[in-house]
């Protein structure tokens, strides 16, 4: 973990509501996809949390949706801009476990964590493919940069205004080594019933800290008790427990 | 040469600055950011006898200069704080620790106090009777003059080390409870807790946190906790432990003015992981720019005669 400085380089607009965001600053604490950032943002007490889409050469990517005042107030800000960001949030995916063909997937703004992930994948010479899920075509991202990582990707939209009519898991391929998923609890705990693999699913909670002081994000898994923050936000398929 | 030193009971503290229960874990998740030796003291996270999962999520809610939290006591039980998360934090931290204890009933503080008055490691019992998110127990003990001096009477009969009571906002007038304590034997008293509020999301149109209500601390408090501080050191002869909304070194400085002998510090460490070494180093040059040099002279100051 680490709290520094970052400079905004862009802020553009990339789908309806949805915002991607490069920083330069010091992203050496981020270690693992599927890590998170932690940005103070003036006139807001609490930081916000925010999934790391890619850091490579000092640049770090963010992919985020304005859902209210603080993301709406990051979407205004331009180049040059500095945040106070603490990094190297959070444990990531295990890439380590993926076999040859792994499977991601990602719904709506749960898509972002999938770059990085992808790309490391493909260093290592997996066969990954990517299914992503969006409500409609006007919310539809990260398309075209999965594919030109060589991933092989699959979208649906809940509308059908492009690619399959559906959900992630009415287009999930039959055969794959591993899965990593990202998105709503709606999709994760589809994706959990869905599976057959082994997998890692991404999960999202209303956070205070980030960094596993306060206690507000926890929930129950079948190895007791973890904070979504700092023993997550990533979990094995294996531990998890969905409520009801 | 400024002295930042000030003593509780006879516990030296190299300085007044001491982060809040339930804002700091058991101290080693901090040790990523900077040496925690630094600190006065620490209060450690709130333990019951029992472990306890707390509320269910959401817990948060942000409100304008501050939060809403219903953690509800999350806690691993007072036997695996002993033998996993205290060990884990003197590898990091060598001073006296201030224990902060909840419970349901009179016979569960008594245990946990117990309990944790043989650890060598802590210096202080900080019992709370003022936990707002948590049923038939926490702040039900602290909103009754009879039943805090219960709490404390029976914790001081049964203990060596100096016990503090965490008292509760949420009442009509804090100084009865605070003389209520310090009748029943309490050797201090640490203030506040946090305010009962609740916020509703709009989009959903039910309440944000889960719990319903939630306790309200960061800045938004500061103005109410300095006041009750105030009230407080009129009211009783034993020192206090002020806190509600701390953030920086003039805020330590301001709630000293009141009447606290030492100062915790809680939300600010949830959004700055570096807050309680800021204000360390602060704290001298705030000092010297208000002419103080000796931390220890001002407790109280703020008050006539």
């Amino acid at each position: 973990m680490k709290q520094s400085v970052f400079k905004i380089l862009e802020n553009e607009k990339i789908a309806a509501d949805v915002f991607k965001m490069t920083l330069s600053g010091d992203i050496s604490e981020i270690t693992a996809p599927g890590q998170f950032v932690n940005i103070k943002l003036n006139g807001f007490y609490l930081r916000r949390p925010i999934s790391v889409c890619d850091a490579q050469d000092g640049v770090l990517t963010l992919i985020y949706k304005t859902v209210g005042g603080g993301t709406e107030k990051m979407s205004a800000l331009g180049a040059g801009a500095e945040l106070d960001l603490l990094t190297g949030l959070g444990n990531g995916f295990d890439t380590d476990r993926a076999g040859d063909t792994p499977l991601l997937i990602g719904g709506g703004v749960g898509a972002p964590p999938m770059y990085l992930l992808c790309k490391r994948l493909v260093k290592q010479g997996k066969s990954v493919t990517a299914v992503l899920g969006f409500n409609s075509k006007k919310d539809v991202f990260l398309v075209d940069e999965l594919r030109a990582l060589g991933a092989r990707v699959l979208v649906a939209t809940a509308d059908g205004s492009l690619g399959e009519r559906g959900f992630v898991t009415d287009i999930l391929p039959r055969d794959y080594s591993y899965f990593y998923a990202c998105g709503p609890e709606p999709m994760l705990k589809a994706v959990y019933g869905k599976t057959k693999a082994e997998g890692e699913l991404s999960f999202e909670e209303r956070m205070g800290c980030g960094f596993g002081a306060c206690m507000g994000c926890t929930c129950r898994t079948r190895y007791g008790n973890k904070r979504i923050c700092r023993d997550g936000p990533v979990l094995k398929k294996s531990e998890v427990i969905f409520d009801d | 040469m400024t002295d930042l030193s000030v003593s509780l009971s006879g516990i030296k503290l190299d300085n007044p600055v001491i982060p809040a229960s339930g804002t700091f874990g058991f101290g080693y998740e901090f040790s990523d950011y900077y040496d925690i030796n630094v600190l006065g003291s620490i209060s450690f996270k709130g333990t019951t006898r029992d472990a306890r999962f707390g509320n269910p999520t959401p817990r948060i809610a942000e409100i304008p200069s501050g939060l809403i939290n219903s953690v509800g006591l999350q806690n691993p039980g007072v036997e695996a704080v002993i033998s996993n998360e205290l060990p884990r934090l003197a590898k990091c931290f060598n001073k006296p620790l201030i224990a902060n204890i909840s419970g349901f009933s009179v016979e569960d503080y008594v245990y946990c106090a117990q309990r944790l008055d043989g650890v060598k490691q802590v210096g202080i019992l900080e019992i709370n009777i003022s936990c707002p998110n948590v049923h038939g127990g926490g702040m039900s003990f602290g909103t009754s003059p009879e039943a805090a001096a219960r709490v404390t009477r029976a914790v001081k009969a049964a203990v060596k080390k100096p016990v503090y009571i965490k008292l509760t906002p949420n009442v009509t007038d804090i100084t009865e409870i605070a003389r209520a304590v310090e009748d029943a034997g309490a050797d201090g008293i640490s203030m506040i807790n946090t305010l009962l509020g609740m916020r509703i999301n709009l989009k959903t149109k039910k309440p944000t946190v889960a719990n319903t209500k939630g306790g309200m601390s960061g800045p938004c408090i500061f103005p109410l906790a300095l006041r009750m501080v105030y009230e407080v050191y009129e009211a009783v002869k034993i020192p206090i432990i002020g806190m509600g909304g701390v953030s920086s070194a003039e805020d330590v400085i301001e709630m000293m003015l009141a009447g606290a002998g030492a100062v915790q510090v809680g939300a600010a460490n949830l959004v700055n992981p570096c807050a309680c070494f800021d204000i360390i180093r602060d704290l001298p040059q705030a000092m010297s720019k208000y002419g103080i040099e000796n931390l220890k002279d001002i407790i109280g100051g703020a008050h006539n005669g």
